[in-house]
């Protein structure tokens, strides 16, 4: 597409710690179809980094293949994109992280892109727990194939041309928590309120942080009888609790009642904060987090919010023990161990 | 009957059961030929299973350097029951069995054209040891005490092996010692030590080191400055990994923190695999994988991806005999047309044919220079007889002055000097443009990289002209890989002849070996042999400048031979399969014959010499 986003800027426009206003966060112009779920998702990603005070090129977006995988491009254009292949964006991901530890890694993938084709390198990243925020825009559906039903589609879901879907869906938050997910949460596109705090809490946690959000295709799967179009999800939405995310400059002033609310503090001195819907909900508690995405999924409602997290997570680079030193940087002084160590290993060969 | 004679040139072929411990013993046998001063090939031929079935140990002797298999076996060393019968079948006549003479030979065993050694090695372990462990483990060491006997090996050669061997473990050396005196003992004292066939003190290997192939591969990542290595389990690549571990972990531990400079990841699979190691090199580290045949297959989509969005990649390939799951503890050089073409639509991959360790080890550093040059994936390709057995090879060495090459990118300074930048513009006019790398500066250089079709600036096209033009440079870029790429070595046969042959990797020690013996029958061929794909003009001259051109390969369909057809438009009524395809090495014996079987007969033999004298 050849569209050109209109460069005039508001010289007042505010600008964040860093001197960036949130323009500086934009990418190119969205070719999705008008009300598509994910350029809210888009948005979301923007006002979240602009708010966080990140450096856009400090980040690395990595996408597969679909509508959800194309997004990349619609935000954050001064950070390096990549759209990989179907399904195999984690382990895209998972080298470049390994390659510099230092940048924010945004993953974005769609339900096709991860309960279907991805499924093998969804459930391998999350076992290495590979510190980056991995979003599944999710509408269950395949788009740019013309509306088939992907795994995410609930069984009895009606397609826009009236087909019910037969088989079980694929639950990816249970999962998650289930591999041993650190940081899990679910939203909707049409809840930015809940969804920005999400994605800087998920941007701060040290680890692999997933967020499933709901996002209708407005073109496919937007019909009656559809368990992910607009109207339902706004129906049958709960939700864990209402997140705060309060980074580490910033005071914590509003308190609430012992009970009321639950707090997390992250490693880099960030909070987040559950406000809980006078419901006993625990944020720490694994076992608890699947049982209760579950018995919302029985009882046909969507769970959303903060379902579960541990701050004290060890990323893979914990695990591996690898130097703080961005690999990437690393020159012949480090890496090249001479010729003389060289024909000692030779000795040792003969 | 008759003994044969031969010192220091003859084959001699271990037939073990495996997960016996038989491998450490033959080793050992294999090493102290090497120690005295003789060039020595051993190969292993064993099975896809973990107990209990037949493995042979193939050990080449040859004091005049050839390396290859010769073909034939003088010497069997028989413990298997299993394989026994066509162990004897396998020895030439006048050559030796030695079996384990416990229980007495079959005698539809027996053949009355060779040797019989009967050794007691059961026997002599009921009466040694109780421990049934020992009793296995001992056999295989007893069995080398009596070849040391047997073919004169020197014993104070073989008890510092020992000693070596067992350094920290100190008091296992004292047992192993005592079970090579049992057999040398025994040896001794029943038959008329040495034999005809035996070996004798030379000079002959120099400085030269025994080392596998893949940990010569590994030692190139770790001196290339390979950071990254991601990789799925599959034989016979495996122990390319295994060996980057070893030697990173001692060589590559910032001395400061004790943290590793290096990360290892076993993949889920080998897609996953290249996905790493593309996502690593994307971000600026060198990164490689490992693999073989079926994961080639499998990473195709993601090297298609590599070379269209221009992603440096770097990829061991140690062939095994396919298709499918094949004979996958067999060799075969059978990936060319995988890797070549990896991918839909129109790719090509730059390949490079290391054919000793030596070659492994320099190809694996090259690959890394390349693949960052070139901006695309390099494939390395070995195979299971190089990379899984010892070798003896030129030492390795380094030369402290050099610099990686790391291609074209961008640092900050640049970009903040620089207009707008273009991903996919051809600046030099070479086919390679400048890249970046994520996080380098906070306005300039970010673009996004995609496998879909894009315009110079790195944005999203369908215009075909767009798509065109890239898919042209791309092939611009391709001519530049040709004069960047390591070029072919000349065997010059010393004298003008029509005649000439084409080869690599693993068929190149069998190829010169069968060079000489032609070239003593009066038949002189011109060799070539090909370190990379894609091929300069050295080798569309060579092809030009004979009138037939033997391409030696280990694999049915003669790919390299497609690939000149392809690639360099050669004329395929000049070019000659000689092909080897049953899994084993292929033998100088069988590309002797087959050339002599292909040139016309005496008559007509001459007047091509003569022509060749005459020009």
């Amino acid at each position: 597409m050849s569209y050109i986003k209109p460069s005039f800027r508001h010289p007042e426009a505010p600008t964040n710690n860093i001197g960036y206003t949130e323009a500086d966060y934009e990418g190119a112009l969205s070719t999705l179809c008008a009300g598509c779920g994910h350029d809210s998702i888009s948005s979301a990603i923007i006002q979240a980094c602009f708010e966080m005070s990140i450096e856009p090129h400090t980040v690395a977006k990595i996408s597969g293949i679909g509508c959800s995988s194309k997004t990349p491009t619609y935000f954050l254009g001064n950070s390096h994109g990549f759209n990989s292949v179907h399904g195999r964006m984690p382990s895209v991901a998972t080298g470049a992280n390994l390659a510099n530890r230092h940048l924010t890694y945004i993953g974005v993938s769609g339900d096709g892109d991860t309960a279907s084709i991805g499924m093998g390198q969804f459930s391998h990243v999350v076992r290495r727990n590979l510190n980056m925020l991995y979003i599944v825009e999710n509408n269950g559906c395949y788009g740019l194939t013309k509306g088939q039903d992907s795994a995410t589609a609930d069984v009895g879901s009606h397609s826009k041309k009236g087909a019910v879907n037969q088989y079980q869906s694929i639950d990816l938050c249970a999962l998650a928590i289930q591999l041993g997910a650190d940081f899990v949460a679910r939203s909707f596109s049409g809840d930015k309120a809940q969804l920005v705090p999400l994605i800087k809490a998920a941007m701060s946690h040290q680890g692999f942080a997933f967020i499933d959000v709901l996002s209708p295709c407005v073109t496919f799967n937007n019909n009656v009888g559809s368990t992910k179009s607009y109207e339902f999800v706004r129906e049958h939405i709960q939700a864990t609790g209402t997140v705060d995310f309060v980074p580490m400059q910033e005071e914590i002033t509003v308190s609430y009642e012992e009970g009321a609310s639950q707090e997390v503090c992250l490693h880099d001195g960030s909070v987040v904060r559950l406000r809980k819907n006078g419901k006993d909900y625990n944020l720490r508690d694994r076992a608890a987090a699947l049982a209760a995405a579950t018995d919302h999924a029985h009882s046909g409602e969507i769970l959303t919010g903060l379902l579960y997290m541990d701050p004290d997570t060890e990323d893979l680079h914990t695990l591996l023990d690898t130097s703080e030193c961005a690999l990437n940087k690393m020159t012949e002084a480090e890496l090249c161990p001479g010729n003389q160590a060289l024909q000692k290993i030779n000795d040792s060969l003969r | 009957m008759k003994s044969n004679s031969a010192v220091n040139e003859f084959v001699i072929k271990f037939a073990n059961v495996n997960g016996t411990g038989s491998a450490s013993a033959n080793n050992m046998f294999a090493k102290a030929i090497f120690r005295m001063g003789i060039p020595v090939s051993p190969k292993n031929i064993f099975p896809s299973n973990i107990q209990g079935l037949p493995t042979w140990y193939e050990v080449r002797v040859s004091e005049k350097g050839y390396l290859g298999r010769r073909g034939g076996v003088d010497i069997v060393l028989s413990v298997n029951p299993q394989s026994m019968q066509e162990d004897v079948a396998d020895v030439l006549p006048g050559g030796y069995f030695v079996y384990d003479s416990t229980k007495p030979l079959d005698l539809r065993l027996v053949r009355d054209d060779i040797n019989y050694i009967g050794l007691p090695l059961t026997r002599i372990c009921a009466t040694e040891y109780s421990d049934p462990r020992q009793r296995l483990l001992f056999k295989n060491v007893i069995y080398v005490g009596a070849l040391a006997a047997l073919l004169d090996i020197e014993f104070d050669v073989l008890t510092d092996i020992v000693r070596s061997q067992f350094k920290g473990k100190d008091k296992l050396i004292a047992p192993n010692i005592h079970a090579l005196e049992l057999g040398h003992l025994y040896a001794t004292q029943n038959f008329d030590c040495p034999l005809g066939i035996r070996v004798k003190r030379v000079d002959k290997v120099g400085d030269s080191i025994l080392i596998d192939g893949n940990a010569a591969c590994a030692l190139g990542a770790v001196y290339a400055g390979a950071t990254v290595a991601a990789w799925y389990p599959i034989t016979p690549s495996t122990s390319v990994v295994d060996a980057y571990e070893k030697y990173a972990k001692r060589l590559r531990i910032d001395p400061g923190t004790g943290k590793t400079n290096f990360a290892i990841v076993q993949a889920e699979d080998e897609l996953s695999a290249i996905g790493m190691v593309i996502g690593a090199c994307w971000n600026g580290a060198r990164a490689f994988t490992a693999t073989s045949g079926p994961g080639v297959s499998l990473m195709s989509e993601f090297l298609g991806l590599a070379y269209f969005a221009e992603v440096p990649t770097v990829l061991f390939d140690i062939q095994r005999t396919g298709p499918s799951t094949g004979m996958p503890t067999r060799t075969q050089q059978s990936d060319l047309f995988a890797a070549a073409y990896a991918s839909h639509g129109d790719t090509k991959h730059v390949l490079l044919f290391p054919s000793n360790p030596r070659e492994c080890f320099d190809l694996a550093a090259e690959a890394f220079d390349l693949a960052e040059q070139l901006q695309t994936p390099v494939i390395v390709m070995s195979d299971l007889d190089l990379g899984m057995n010892d070798n003896l090879s030129a030492p390795l060495s380094w030369n402290d002055q050099r610099e990686y090459k790391r291609g074209k990118v961008l640092d900050a300074e640049q970009l903040e000097a620089s207009e707008r930048f273009g991903r996919y513009r051809d600046i030099d006019g070479d086919g390679i443009c400048y890249r970046t790398i994520p996080g380098t500066h906070p306005s300039k250089g970010a673009f996004f990289t995609r496998g879909s079709s894009r315009d110079e600036w790195a944005i999203y096209t369908e215009d075909g002209k767009q798509y065109a033009r890239n898919m042209e440079r791309l092939l611009k870029k391709w001519e530049t890989a040709k004069k960047l790429v390591p070029a072919p070595v000349l065997r010059s046969a010393g004298q003008p002849t029509p005649l000439g042959v084409i080869y690599f990797g693993t068929s190149v020690d069998a190829t010169h070996e069968a060079l000489d013996y032609l070239s003593n029958e009066g038949i002189e061929l011109d060799g070539l042999q090909i370190l990379a794909f894609p091929f300069n003009d050295d080798v569309v001259d060579f092809i030009e400048n004979h009138d037939r051109v033997y391409v030696i390969e280990q694999n049915r369909d003669a790919q390299l031979r497609s690939l000149l057809m392809i690639e360099c438009d050669a004329d395929p009524k000049k070019l000659v399969k000689v092909l080897e395809y049953d899994g084993m090495p292929i033998t100088a014996s069988k590309i002797r014959s087959a050339i002599k079987q292909d040139l016309p007969g005496p008559a007509s033999v001459t007047p091509l010499r003569r022509k060749a004298a005459d020009s």
